[in-house]
């Protein structure tokens, strides 16, 4: 089928959304994923997405899924898995392991969608076996179907720590309470709901102290915290719990676009350092695109949306597609995006959006 | 500890049923899921230990990224076993330090 003109990093949702779009304009795409299956974490999202008709809202993200991969197919991308990019160098040159050798392809275009990492949190007992990430549970019980423990502690109340304690619970573990470093709960009111109805606390301005256990985590001493973030004396607390799950938010999965030279911003809107990118998602350089929690940490609805817009930029940049055409679909999309981006979550990532977009016009 | 049923996703698909020796030790397993996934479901939570200081590790990130599932297989340390099939007949041994079994102690070269 010849030679690749355009190679995306990730199979996730952002990048298999930008492979399919690019593919169906007409240009040769392959998806580099160091998984054995594409769908980034998409197979994970056993929960039901929001947003309107046109973002797939009622929609699970499993099922969302596997329409990707399906569409992917029918567009003719190739997807080579258990495939390593482990470097980015000049002349737009990728280098794989596949196996047991490397290789290192040139291409016109690069679609960085390398997605995210979850945040740690350092206390003493935090590198215990059964302190893990949110999203390593979720993959834990909703990919492989196994439970990391009986009885767990949640710490953070975002979405992912709501949405992943209620997932724990719908697997069959307790979770005895969830802590929360902030005097609020910053997930959805929805989920909160839930998980209260299911009798976990949400136990605000509260903190994970340490945890404790021979070999493995045994308890977590948990305590409330006053307005400077310090332990409030007395209101120490000792948990039984053999899991301690870690909510505490995502970085940006960048070290492909720093290798590249892409210019970066400090956004901790967006989760920290972000590869600065423009309407179409091209980055500072030429050729080099970013797409998904890469180009900052929103969702996955987000995600796809924005892999479409870097698939048809960079299918116009091909030339498969006249400005015209592309011009048209990439307004839809804008659209989309910024129905997206609205109230108390979304608004400010808007911004932040827009201050990106302002320092890509100062390069 | 498997789940068996759940509310979404329904029963797990039946697979093929393999063992792993694990530490010497028989270790029931489904081909291709993951490695950890099967010690877990085992009820094995400490999958290696640092080099300087003998720190037990487990699974962190479960996905490929923080290196602290890593244990030997087939006789190659460093294999992160959240990410790596799980194959009939693999010998899997928990790993002391950045290369091997006990046997390994030069800690002046090694940190954790």
């Amino acid at each position: 089928m010849g030679k690749s003109e355009i190679y995306v990093v990730g199979g996730g949702a952002a990048g298999m959304a930008a492979a399919i779009e690019a593919a169906r304009a007409g240009a040769k795409v392959t998806v580099i994923d160091e998984n054995e299956q594409p769908g980034g974490q998409l197979f994970k999202q056993i929960h039901k997405f929001f947003g309107s008709g046109v973002h797939r809202a009622g929609t699970r993200g499993v099922q969302i899924g596997r329409d990707l991969l399906k569409e992917a197919e029918e567009a003719g991308v190739k997807t080579r898995l258990n495939t390593v990019a482990y470097g980015i160098y000049p002349g737009k040159r990728l280098g794989l392991i596949c196996g047991d050798h490397t290789e290192e392809p040139a291409s016109p275009i690069i679609i960085l969608a390398t997605g995210a990492s979850e945040n740690a949190l350092a206390f003493p007992g935090w590198t215990l076996p059964g302190v893990m990430g949110a999203g390593a549970t979720q993959t834990l019980i909703n990919i492989n179907r196994v439970l990391p423990g009986r009885r767990a502690l949640m710490v953070g109340a975002g979405n992912v720590g709501l949405i992943v304690t209620y997932q724990l619970l719908q697997a069959g573990a307790d979770v005895a309470a969830i802590v929360e470093g902030l005097p609020y709960i910053g997930g959805y009111g929805v989920h909160a709901s839930k998980v209260r109805r299911a009798g976990v606390p949400i136990l605000t301005s509260h903190t994970v102290l340490r945890a404790e256990g021979d070999e493995t985590v045994e308890r977590a001493v948990i305590a409330q915290m006053d307005e400077k973030w310090q332990p409030v004396v007395d209101t120490e607390e000792v948990l039984e719990v053999d899991t301690i799950c870690l909510a505490v938010g995502l970085s940006p999965l960048a070290e492909l676009a720093w290798m590249a030279g892409c210019r970066f911003s400090y956004l901790p809107a967006l989760g920290g350092w972000v590869p600065v990118h423009d309407e179409n998602m091209e980055s500072s350089l030429q050729g080099i695109y970013v797409a998904g929690d890469l180009a900052g940490i929103e969702e996955a609805s987000t995600a796809m949306e924005e892999g479409r817009l870097a698939g048809l930029s960079a299918a116009e940049a091909l030339g498969y597609l006249s400005v015209e055409t592309a011009e048209a679909r990439k307004i839809e999309v804008r659209e989309r995006l910024a129905a997206l981006r609205i109230g108390s979550f979304g608004g400010g990532r808007a911004i932040a959006k827009r201050e990106l977009l302002r320092a890509t016009c100062k390069k | 500890m498997r789940i068996e049923d759940h509310p979404i996703l329904g029963k797990t698909e039946r697979r093929e049923r393999i063992t792993l020796k694990v530490d010497g030790a028989a270790v029931p397993a489904f081909e291709g899921e993951a490695i950890a996934a099967a010690l877990i479901a085992s009820g094995r939570r400490v999958f290696r230990y640092t080099a300087k200081r003998r720190e037990p590790r487990g699974v962190f990130c479960a996905l490929g990224r923080c290196t602290d599932c890593m244990m030997i297989v087939n006789g190659q340390p460093n294999v992160r076993t959240c990410v790596t099939p799980a194959r009939d007949g693999m010998v899997i041994q928990t790993q002391v330090g950045r290369r091997g079994g006990e046997a390994t102690h030069d800690l002046e070269t090694e940190n954790s």
